[in-house]
């Protein structure tokens, strides 16, 4: 996801103010939009908490075209979330369908503070984070509808999205199985000496699940670069996380494990604990992240997520902890860009998922014939049957 | 019909005797051959694994062992002896009791490309992992439309021992093996041991691996092509133990064993029974299966696991659906009892099959014997 950069060429700033009269008579107002790549440096807007090691600086380098990258990638995320909502209402998806908008700073900040060659893996809500690694509208809206064109070829739908090649390992729809898979990857990644590490997201629903532990346990044993991050956002499916943990500090369930809460609304603390957590866990094994962060919509499509929290709770976040409305404040109180620009950028971020979404109308259902197709990476030219035997068979 | 039976009766007792003297007289020659280099050799089921374990570990670095005491106890059936001295603690590596722990990590490590095999102590306990094998492993291909494969091996004894109770006595042979995306795999000899397992750490998809603790100790003949660590057996092929033109039985794992010693009494009374050793029982060769039956126009299906949905189901069914017309009576199946295992010695013998089982059952299959059952 790169920013339409075809109006920004300049290198600074006061150039383009003296070659541009119209932009000079504007700047009076406010400055371009910044592609500026000079480092800056914010301070998080709550400390971390820190269970077991010394907590990172609070104080973020950044850049401005980082800032602005930030904004348009949430802003982005959102309105791909907000459109799959219309999609799942008007039955173009079907099935399953859980939407992270409310969380985008997690998978915006996370993808700022690592690498490709780095491994993410994580449960069913990866729409935005399949994005975050890489992942195209056109592959999430064909996915979701079930068409050729999606990441998984429309076999897998909405909890079933991977990218490989960038590292991102799905996409998994059985509650806590992530986290020890994601354990193996780090594995794998310490035997092929590849100095890169995995970060195995998880919620709070799952955070009790016992395989987590005995993964942590074989990962510490080991002393693996797994980084445990729990996606805090305090409700897992219906259940409050004070009904379902009797200790819901989930950064200190790791007990031998150090641990990190984050504010998870804040891209720049995500991002600040991702680089820290990497550093730490190639050094010395895992470590867990706690992001505190909010879902807006319930569970999934089938949840109206206001029976089990009140609709003051889910506004007041939105008023007051918002991902977005946080960059746009950073980014308007450091003078990176104006009201219009960002609106426009708004803008032209629903102009691309709704060209996406007619894209991804328009591919096809898969073939018939992809039935019976990967089932095996390698057959061995042995019958598969369909529900009639006589009727439908294929040879893998 | 009957006396179709009868003249094959006759031709099967006298080939029988007459086999039986041909054989008294290949003995010497076998014996002299033992002088010489190119005797056959002989190897037990847990060399035969360790062996290919041993090998497969040295041509790919990627491949790598982890269970409950695979590494410093030498391995709970000693199948991974030697192996953490060769390979050391990276390559070789004891876990916690922890399965769907070490589970998961396995299938993720596949994942990202590397081969593991998994040891569990014996597939009892696979059942706390089963979510990683099913929904982790078995799927991920399909899921990701190609983009993730696993190439992962499941390993550990299966099935009944000898008075571990009801906990330990489990088979998952249909439980596995009714699940695509997995490939299961029963070895009986150590031909078999061999050839499959190295078969089934090179495949790129998840195998589970279903081994017999009973059988560890037995000692088969090996040829010096099984012993070359080129060897491999073809997944998806049964193999015809004996060649036969009365009936047909079934078998894998260590029921191959009990119904080749049926056969020999058969063979006495002039029912000259095809022993096939199914080897995949996913893929299951249906075509080895069917062609058998078409010939011998008979079937007794063997499994030592539960009746009810089992691997002896599917066979009678696949018989069913592509040769009914070759059919000269109903199939028979011989399974394990539809209790769970008992302790005492002689509740355990009478559940699990015997020789007698399948020869009776041959016989019925063959119009030579009334089921007690009918009579009542």
């Amino acid at each position: 996801m790169t920013m339409d950069l075809s109006r920004l060429t300049s290198s600074s700033r006061r150039l383009h103010l003296l070659v541009n009269p119209f932009a000079a008579a504007a700047a009076h107002s406010r400055r371009p939009i910044s592609t500026d790549t000079s480092p800056i440096t914010v301070e998080t807007s709550a400390p971390f908490t820190a269970h077991n090691c010394d907590e990172p600086s609070r104080s973020v380098e950044t850049t401005p075209q980082e800032l602005v990258s930030f904004f348009r990638d949430m802003a982005l995320m959102r309105r791909m979330e907000i459109a799959a909502d219309s999609l799942y209402k008007g039955k173009m998806i079907r099935g399953f369908c859980h939407l992270y908008d409310g969380q985008e700073a997690v998978a915006v900040g996370m993808e700022a503070g690592i690498t490709k060659k780095d491994c993410i893996i994580t449960a069913y809500r990866d729409h935005c984070t399949f994005l975050g690694r890489g992942g195209t509208l056109l592959e999430v809206f064909a996915e979701l509808m079930g068409r050729q064109g999606g990441c998984s070829k429309g076999k897998g739908g909405s909890m079933h999205f991977y990218k490989k090649e960038s590292g991102f390992y799905g996409g998994h729809g059985i509650v806590g199985a992530q986290v020890p898979l994601g354990c193996g990857l780090a594995f794998a990644q310490k035997y092929l000496k590849d100095e890169t590490v995995t970060f195995a997201l998880y919620g709070d629903g799952a955070a009790n699940q016992g395989q987590l532990f005995e993964a942590l346990n074989i990962s510490c044993l080991w002393q693996l670069p797994a980084i445990l991050v729990c996606e805090n956002n305090h409700y897992g499916m219906g259940t409050a996380e004070w009904r379902a943990a009797k200790s819901p500090a989930y950064y200190k369930r790791g007990d031998y494990a150090p641990g990190l809460k984050v504010d998870g609304m804040d891209a720049l603390a995500v991002k600040q604990a991702c680089k820290f957590a990497k550093e730490y866990a190639l050094k010395n094994g895992p470590i867990i992240l706690e992001m505190d962060t909010y879902r807006y919509h319930g569970h999934s499509m089938s949840d109206p997520g206001s029976t089990y929290r009140t609709r003051d709770e889910i506004t007041g976040v939105r008023q007051v902890r918002d991902p977005i409305e946080r960059i746009r404040k950073l980014l308007l109180g450091l003078d990176l860009a104006s009201e219009k620009e960002l609106k426009d950028m708004e803008k032209e971020v629903r102009k691309e998922v709704d060209e996406a979404i007619s894209q991804a109308k328009e591919s096809q259902l898969p073939d018939p014939s992809e039935l019976f197709t990967n089932v095996y990476s390698k057959g061995y030219g042995v019958e598969a049957y369909g529900p009639d035997r006589k009727e439908v068979r294929s040879v893998l | 019909m009957l006396s179709i039976v009868r003249r094959k009766v006759f031709d099967g007792s006298f080939t029988a005797a007459a086999l039986g003297q041909s054989l008294q007289r290949i003995r010497p020659a076998i014996a002299a051959a033992r002088s010489y280099s190119s005797a056959i050799k002989e190897m037990t089921v847990r060399d035969a694994l360790n062996s290919a374990l041993d090998e497969e570990m040295s041509a790919d670095p990627k491949v790598f062992l982890m269970g409950e005491e695979v590494g410093e106890y030498q391995g709970a059936y000693k199948i991974s002896k030697g192996l953490l001295e060769k390979y050391g603690p990276e390559r070789v590596l004891d876990t916690p009791i922890t399965e769907a722990g070490f589970t998961g990590i396995g299938v993720g490590a596949a994942y990202y490309g590397l081969r593991p095999v998994v040891e569990f102590m014996t597939f009892n306990f696979s059942m706390q992992a089963i979510d990683h094998i099913i929904n982790s492993a078995a799927k991920s291909n399909y899921m990701s439309a190609g983009q993730i494969s696993v190439p992962i091996v499941f390993r550990g004894p299966n099935g009944a021992a000898a008075g571990v109770g009801a906990q330990h006595s489990h088979c998952y042979a249909a439980w596995y093996a009714a699940c695509p995306g997995l490939k299961v795999l029963a070895p009986y000899s150590s031909e078999d041991a061999r050839g499959l397992l190295k078969a089934a750490i090179r495949d790129p998809d998840p195998v589970v691996f279903l081994e017999n603790e009973l059988l560890y100790g037995e000692s088969f003949p090996v040829s010096a092509e099984v012993l070359d660590s080129s060897f491999c057996l073809p997944i998806g092929k049964a193999k015809i133990e004996k060649e036969g033109k009365d009936v047909t039985i079934t078998a894998f794992s260590k029921m191959v064993g009990l119904a080749l010693k049926a056969a020999e009494i058969l063979a006495k009374e002039g029912i000259s029974a095809e022993i096939i050793n199914l080897r995949s029982i996913r893929p299951l060769d249906r075509a080895t299966i069917n062609a058998s039956v078409r010939k011998t126009n008979r079937l007794v299906t063997v499994e030592e696991g539960f009746p009810q949905h089992g691997v002896g189901a599917e066979i009678c069914t696949s018989v069913i659906e592509e040769s009914f017309g070759y059919l000269d009576s109903p199939v028979e199946r011989i399974a394990g009892a539809d209790v769970p295992m008992p302790y005492a010695a002689n509740l355990e013998r009478s559940a699990v099959p015997q020789i007698e089982d399948i020869v009776r059952a041959a016989k019925r299959a063959c119009y030579r014997a009334v089921p007690m059952a009918a009579t009542a």
